[in-house]
C-alpha cells in the first residue's frame, strides 16, 4: 500500500472531523509559534545589543579620576584630577595585554561655521583613540601624531555635527570652523557610529588634538590628565589581564598603601556586554522552555484525540483487517494521522510565529532575528511530536483482534 | 481436491483452568469447490468459531487446517491477512461499509490492501459493482444506500480480490424477506462460477438455499447433508425497490 493512499486515508479521517482535529492540533500549533517569535525576539535584543557594544569598541578599558571628599560630600567621578600624563605613557609602555591607549579630553563648546554654528561636545585626544573606539574615518584622516605634538588646530567632525554646521552631504574637508575665535581646519569625518546603549548620540562630537584642546580650549597643559583614558586590550581574553595590570601599575605610581582605595576608577565594557548577553541568552533559554513545554502538552493533546479515535474506529479497524489489511497498514494509517496532525500544526505555527514576531516588532519596535535552524528546529520537533505521542495510539489500533474488533459497537 | 480441509480441530479457551472452554471439539470437514454451505446451530454451539477459524480471522488450539492445499493453521498475523485479501471475501450481518467512503471506494479497499495500482483497482471495482447491479449508485455513500443495496455493495467487495470463498455471516439477519432472496439469489449464483460460499445463519428458510448443510452443537458437527437447493427467485422490480 502506497503512502499516498495511507496520506488519503489519513486526510479524510482528519477532515470528518474538522473541528476536532483543529483544536488538536491548536496545542502544536501554539507551541511553535511561541518558539518561533520568542527565539526571533531574544535573537533580535541579543543581536542589537552585540552590535551596541561593537560600536563602543572592542575589548575597550575606560580608566578614570577618582573623586575628591570635601566634608564627607563626595565630588563624583572625575573631579579630583588623580590621573596624569605620565601614568598615560606607563600604562602604553609597560603593560604588554594593552594594544592601545588614549586620552580624552572634553568639554562642551560652540563650534562655528560661516554660516551657523552648534554646541557639542569637543574631545581632545590622540590618533590611539581612533583605534581604541574601532572608529575609522568616512572623509580625510583622522588626527596624526604630529598633530598632537606641534599642537596643530585641526578638527575632526563628528557626522551630526557635520550635518548641523553644513548639511547634509556636504563634506567639509579643507573649510575652517572656529572654537572660542580660534580657527580649526577640519581635517577628517568620522564615520557615522549611532547611539550607545543608552541612547546617546555618539556622532554628536568633534575631536581635536589633545595638545591643542589642552591650550586652546581648557587652557595649559599641566601634570595631570584632567578626562579619561581609553585603553583597548589586545584581545578578549586580554582585556581582565589589561584590567588588572593597569590597576597594580596605577597604584603602585600613585603609591597607594594595601589598605587604601584606588584613586582611580577601571571600568571593562566587556564585561558589561557579556553580563548583558547573559542576560538575553538566560531569558531566550527561559522563554524556549516554556514553549517547549506547550509543545508537549500539545504532544499529548494528540495522543488524546488518537485514542479516542482508535476506539471510534475499532469497527472500521476490524473491516479493514478482515479485508487483509496487515498490522503495520494500520498501524502506518494511525501514525501518519498523528503525523499530519502535528506537521499541519508545526507548519501553521511556524507561519503564526513569524507573523507575529514580525507584528511585534513593528509595533513595539523590537529588532526581530530567524534563524534558519530554529525553524528546522520547531519543524523537526513537531514532527518528532506526532511520532512520539501517535505511536502508542497506532500500536494499540494494530494489535487489535480483527474479531474482537469487528464485534466491537 | 477439497478446497477446504479440516482435521481434529480444537479450539479452547482458558485452557487447563476451572473456566476452560472448548468452543470447538475436535472438528474435521471437508469443502470442495464451488459448494454452497449453511452452517447452523444454537448460539453457543461453536458456529461463529468455527467460521472464525474458516475466514482465518482465528486460529485453532490445535488440528490442521488445509485451505488451497496450504496449511494456514500456525500462520503468523501478517501471513493471515495475506490469506483473507488473496483467497477470501466476507460479508457481514450489518454489512460492515464504512461510512465516509462512496461505494467504489469500499469495493476498491481489498485491491488496496492487495497492491493494485489506481487505475486496476476502479477498473475491477467498477465491474464488481456492476455484476451487483448498482453502476449508478458507486459514487453514493453507504447513508445514502438502502440495507439491499450496501448489502449488494459489500458483495462486490467480497467479490472483487477474485476470492475462491466467500463467508457470510447472517446476510439477511438485517434484511426484509424481499431483499433477503435477492441477496440469496446473488450468492447462488457464484456457486457455477467455482467461487465457493459458506453461510452461518439460524433461519431454515435462509438455509434453504444452500446445497450443504452442517449443523454444530456443542463444538461438534453433528449433521452434515447434501440436498437439493431451493432457487432464489427474484421479481423483476430489482433495483426500484431497494
Amino acid at each position: 500500500m502506497s503512502l499516498y493512499v495511507t496520506l488519503r486515508i489519513a486526510l479524510r479521517a482528519l477532515s470528518r472531523n474538522r473541528l476536532r482535529s483543529f483544536l488538536t492540533t491548536l496545542g502544536v500549533i501554539i507551541g511553535v509559534a511561541a518558539v518561533i517569535t520568542m527565539t526571533a525576539i531574544g535573537e533580535g535584543a541579543k543581536a542589537r545589543i552585540q552590535a551596541a557594544f561593537a560600536s563602543m569598541g572592542t575589548n575597550m578599558l575606560v580608566i578614570s579620576p577618582g573623586s575628591t571628599t570635601l566634608g564627607g560630600v563626595k565630588g563624583g567621578s572625575g573631579t579630583m584630577p588623580s590621573l596624569t600624563w605620565d601614568d598615560l605613557k606607563a600604562i602604553q609602555r609597560d603593560v604588554p595585554s594593552v594594544r592601545a591607549a588614549a586620552a580624552v579630553l572634553r568639554s562642551s563648546a560652540s563650534i562655528v561655521s560661516e554660516t551657523n554654528n552648534w554646541s557639542t561636545s569637543i574631545q581632545g585626544t590622540a590618533p590611539e583613540y581612533f583605534d581604541v573606539r574601532n572608529w575609522p574615518m568616512s572623509s580625510g584622516s583622522a588626527i596624526t601624531q604630529s598633530d598632537v605634538d606641534t599642537g596643530a588646530k585641526v578638527i575632526v567632525l563628528g557626522q551630526t555635527v557635520v550635518d548641523q554646521l553644513f548639511g547634509r552631504n556636504a563634506d567639509p574637508v579643507g573649510q575652517t570652523v572656529r572654537i572660542r575665535q580660534v580657527p580649526f581646519t577640519v581635517v577628517g569625518v568620522a564615520a557615522k557610529k549611532g547611539q550607545s546603549p543608552m541612547g546617546q548620540d555618539y556622532d554628536d562630537t568633534a575631536f581635536v588634538p589633545q595638545s591643542t584642546f589642552a591650550q586652546k580650549i581648557q587652557g595649559g597643559l599641566g601634570k595631570y590628565l584632567q578626562g579619561t583614558i581609553f585603553v583597548s586590550a589586545k584581545s578578549d581574553a586580554d582585556t581582565g589581564r589589561a584590567q588588572d595590570s593597569i590597576e597594580a601599575l596605577l597604584r603602585d605610581r600613585h603609591q597607594l598603601r594595601q589598605n587604601e582605595d584606588n584613586d582611580f576608577q577601571i571600568r571593562n565594557l566587556a564585561e558589561i556586554a557579556s553580563a548583558q548577553e547573559e542576560g538575553t541568552k538566560t531569558m531566550t533559554t527561559l522563554l524556549a522552555s516554556v514553549a517547549a513545554v506547550s509543545l508537549l502538552v500539545g504532544g499529548i493533546g494528540i495522543m488524546n484525540i488518537m485514542l479516542v479515535s482508535v476506539t471510534e474506529r475499532t469497527r472500521e479497524i476490524g473491516v479493514r483487517m478482515a479485508l487483509g489489511a496487515k498490522p503495520r497498514h494500520v498501524l502506518a494509517q494511525f501514525l501518519i494521522e498523528a503525523l499530519v496532525l502535528s506537521i499541519a500544526g508545526g507548519i501553521i505555527g511556524i507561519a503564526l510565529g513569524v507573523g507575529l514576531a514580525i507584528l511585534l516588532g513593528k509595533r513595539f519596535d523590537w529588532p526581530v532575528l530567524f534563524q534558519p535552524q530554529v525553524i528546522l528546529v520547531a519543524a523537526g520537533f513537531s514532527g518528532l511530536v506526532g511520532i512520539v505521542f501517535g505511536l502508542y495510539p497506532a500500536r494499540k489500533a494494530s494489535e487489535l483482534d480483527p474479531i474482537d474488533a469487528l464485534r466491537h459497537e | 481436491m477439497a478446497l477446504i480441509e479440516l482435521e481434529q480441530i480444537y479450539k479452547i479457551y482458558n485452557a487447563g483452568s476451572d473456566a476452560e472452554v472448548r468452543a470447538l471439539a475436535g472438528v474435521s470437514l471437508s469443502i470442495a469447490p464451488g459448494e454452497f454451505v449453511a452452517v447452523m446451530g444454537p448460539s453457543g454451539s461453536g458456529k461463529s468459531t468455527l467460521m472464525n477459524v474458516l475466514g482465518c480471522l482465528d486460529r485453532p488450539t490445535s488440528g490442521r487446517y488445509l485451505l488451497d492445499g496450504k496449511d494456514v493453521s500456525r500462520l503468523g498475523k501478517n501471513e493471515l491477512a495475506e490469506v483473507r485479501n488473496r483467497t477470501l471475501g466476507f460479508v457481514f450481518q450489518n454489512f460492515n461499509l464504512l461510512p465516509r467512503m462512496s461505494a467504489l471506494e469500499n469495493v476498491e479497499l481489498p485491491l488496496v490492501y492487495a497492491g493494485v495500482p489506481a487505475r486496476d483497482r476502479k477498473q475491477r471495482s467498477s465491474e464488481a459493482l456492476e455484476l451487483v447491479g448498482l453502476a449508478k449508485r458507486q459514487d453514493h455513500h453507504p447513508n445514502q444506500l438502502s440495507g439491499g443495496q450496501q448489502q449488494r455493495v459489500a458483495i462486490a467487495r467480497a467479490l472483487v480480490g477474485r476470492p475462491k470463498i466467500i463467508f457470510a455471516d447472517e446476510p439477511t439477519g438485517n434484511l426484509d424477506s424481499r431483499t433477503s432472496t435477492e441477496v440469496m439469489a446473488m450468492l447462488q449464483a457464484l456457486a457455477p462460477t467455482g467461487i465457493t460460499v459458506a453461510l452461518v445463519t439460524h433461519e431454515p428458510d435462509i438455509a434453504e438455499y444452500a446445497s450443504r448443510v452442517i449443523v454444530v452443537k456443542d463444538g461438534l458437527i453433528v449433521r452434515d447433508e447434501q440436498r437439493e437447493a431451493r432457487r432464489a427467485v427474484v421479481l423483476e422490480t430489482g433495483e426500484e425497490h431497494a
